[in-house]
């Protein structure tokens, strides 16, 4: 029994496509030669990575020193940008797992680049705990194993270490759910390649995947097991960044409402950075058929409604300081709003409650460019609320005379400006080696019909050939 | 010992599942089926159990937590307890976090290794499709002959009812139908 589409439903892929154009459109862009604008952004990602890999490459040599860091505000950009690309990544695995299981099926055409972005967002957030540290030479010593320090363990009740355990599975189950999805895709493609490189990679890769439907049974129900443990994980791993901060005694950290707060942040900015991606690739791979006008314009009111609870976030937080009655809390919450740093707090504001609200009107949703300017403003907002709430709470805690300032040294800005050249670089590299929309996914939710005829034919067959429709064929059995 | 297997070709899923409906109706032996994606009830269609693989999730999320707390408290409260801010030696609430993602790890990992084992998924191993269109836009139903009493013509009958593209004989020598 198939489930059937209601006629009134816009439909999922533009454009009267059967299968076979399905499988067409998705692996043209991996055929066709590289367009000059993706040149253009490739060579503009790689050069960040590089500079950014200098920069990386210098501050390891020489040391900690080289960041703008002090003894009052011990943790700036290295961890905002932890944090940043850590919840850029929750939003692939929301879009992959979590609208799996509410059977959202218009996911299918943004899951495997949304899941591809979490991969990336995850190896660049990565980076950071380990070059914060004093000698990066020894993360290793972060894995519990039997050693020659006396068997030295690891402190398990630290949630830094937590987050080494929840970044290292979230980054391992985002891969095998990931990969495990593109296995009938790869088998696609090796189908369709020439004896080549292409078809000796795909075959391996593959696994000899043949479409079976008693393959397709188990493979459902390990991609729904698989989509039902991503769900707590992401839930898990943002809550546990969190507890890095709300685990501590300064005011502005040490708040129950952090773990909700930061998981909400955390898909809202994954989700703008997965529109911004969306439609870049649609616009420039030509797959508009596939990720519609009706896929922005949800990505739109789910970023609309995250921003919402992030607006009501700030609230709370504001409104338990000024509740509470402690002087160090309502300090921290003047301090952010009129202190010296008021300027990245307003940005704040501005880029994620502000700007937002223009997401409510249909006619800014319908527009593109509108999106897209909107959703670029998130990520800024959402890289300083990260910033806003790591380092105005460290400059000014309890202790008058430990005040400090914080000012970014050169190294630290080309670390970030690295970090989106190692995103982008592997982005724009996934688009032309892998198909971006799943292709199996899509055909299975789009529910296609076949052409009943030949476009070409006249009417009169047409007539004839749809004569014979498949509810008077199923009544003919019974 | 040879095997001859009928092959329904399709290009519609609603048509391959009103065949396969039909063809378990008629008492036929249904091999498998092959289709570019899953077709939603596809497997009711064919008779098959649910997967036992939703176990193997469950017994390894089991253990990858039950292991881990196991081990955090061998290390923090009987191997070198270390005291860190007078915080308890085994401290179960601190110990959930790092559990459950061993869980989850472990749970995942096992489910995607027993599906590759059980349905011999590898590396390197050969593509064993009946037709080249099955990861494209074809859906083949692959009928066992062996019964005595198969009949051929009225069988090509009643998959033309739903709209067959082609209608194949095979000879499996026992091995592949290839």
């Amino acid at each position: 029994m198939s489930d059937s589409q209601s006629p009134l439903r816009p439909p999922l892929i533009t454009g009267d496509k059967s299968l076979g154009d399905v499988t067409r459109d998705i692996c043209a862009p991996m055929h066709c030669k590289p367009t000059g604008l993706w040149w253009a952004g490739f060579l503009v990602s790689l050069a960040a990575l590089i500079l950014g890999f200098t920069a990386v490459w210098y501050q390891i040599a020489v040391g900690i020193g080289t960041w703008g860091l002090n003894k009052t505000v011990g943790w700036a950009f290295d961890i905002t940008n932890f944090v940043f690309w850590v919840g850029i990544g929750h939003a692939g695995t929301l879009i992959s797992a979590v609208l799996f299981l509410f059977r959202a099926k218009w996911r299918t055409a943004v899951n495997r680049s949304a899941e591809a972005m979490t991969l990336f967002a995850v190896m660049c957030a990565g980076i950071f705990p380990l070059i914060h540290m004093g000698r990066p030479w020894l993360a290793y010593w972060m894995a519990p194993y039997p050693n020659t320090r006396g068997s030295l363990w690891v402190n398990f009740k630290s949630p830094l270490l937590w987050d080494v355990f929840a970044i290292s599975t979230y980054l391992l189950i985002s891969a095998i759910f990931w990969y495990v999805g593109l296995i009938p895709d790869l088998a696609t493609i090796r189908d369709r390649s020439k004896p080549g490189l292409r078809n000796r990679i795909t075959s391996i890769l593959s696994l000899g995947w043949n479409g079976s439907a008693r393959t397709w049974h188990r493979y459902e129900t390990v991609y729904l097991l698989l989509a039902g443990l991503a769900t707590p994980l992401v839930f898990s791993v943002h809550t546990i960044v969190s507890m890095d901060f709300a685990t501590s005694v300064i005011p502005g950290w040490h708040t129950t409402i952090f773990p909700p707060y930061f998981v909400a942040g955390a898909i809202f900015s994954g989700l703008a950075m997965v529109t911004t991606l969306m439609i870049i690739a649609r616009k420039t791979m030509r797959l508009e058929d596939y990720i519609t006008h009706k896929h922005i314009e949800r990505m739109c009111l789910l970023m609309l409604s995250m921003g919402c609870i992030v607006g009501l976030a700030y609230g709370t937080e504001f409104f338990m300081a000024a509740y509470s009655g402690n002087a160090y809390e309502q300090f921290v919450f003047k301090n952010r709003a009129l202190g010296p740093m008021r300027w990245a707090y307003w940005t704040m504001v501005t880029c994620n409650v502000g700007i937002p609200q223009l997401l409510w009107f249909k006619s800014i949703r319908k527009s593109l460019p509108m999106v897209f300017v909107i959703v670029v403003f998130v990520n800024i907002g959402m890289w300083f609320e990260r910033f806003v709430i790591i380092v105005t709470s460290l400059h000014r805690d309890f202790l008058p005379s430990s005040w400090a300032h914080y000012t970014p040294t050169s190294i630290e800005i080309a670390t970030l400006a690295g970090s989106f050249g190692l995103f982008f670089t592997c982005f724009l590299l996934f688009c032309r080696i892998a198909p971006a929309i799943a292709i199996a996914e899509v055909k299975g939710a789009a529910h296609l019909k076949k052409h009943a005829a030949p476009k070409s034919v006249d009417a009169q067959q047409i007539a004839q050939t749809e004569s014979v429709s498949p509810e008077e064929s199923l009544t003919k059995v019974t | 010992m040879t095997n001859r297997v009928l092959l329904a070709t399709f290009d519609d899923d609603e048509d391959l599942l009103a065949a396969t409906t039909a063809a378990r109706e008629q008492g036929l032996h249904i091999v498998d089926a092959f289709t570019p994606y899953a077709v939603h009830g596809l497997d009711r269609a064919m008779g098959l159990a649910q997967s036992r693989l939703t176990w193997v999730c469950f017994i390894c999320g089991m253990l990858g937590a039950l292991g881990m707390l196991w081990f955090e408290h061998e290390t923090a409260a009987v191997w070198w307890p270390i005291d860190v801010g007078g915080k308890p030696w085994d401290s179960l609430p601190s110990d959930v976090p790092v559990a459950f993602e061993a869980a989850v790890l472990l749970a995942g990992f096992g489910s995607v290794f027993a599906l590759f084992a059980v349905c011999r998924l590898f590396p390197g191993k050969k593509p064993t499709n009946v037709f080249p269109r099955t990861t494209d836009d074809r859906f083949v139903l692959v009928i066992d002959e062996a019964d005595s009493s198969f009949d051929l013509p009225s069988v090509r009958q009643m998959f033309g009812e739903f709209n067959v593209i082609d209608v194949e004989e095979r000879v499996s020598d026992g091995g592949s139908i290839l």
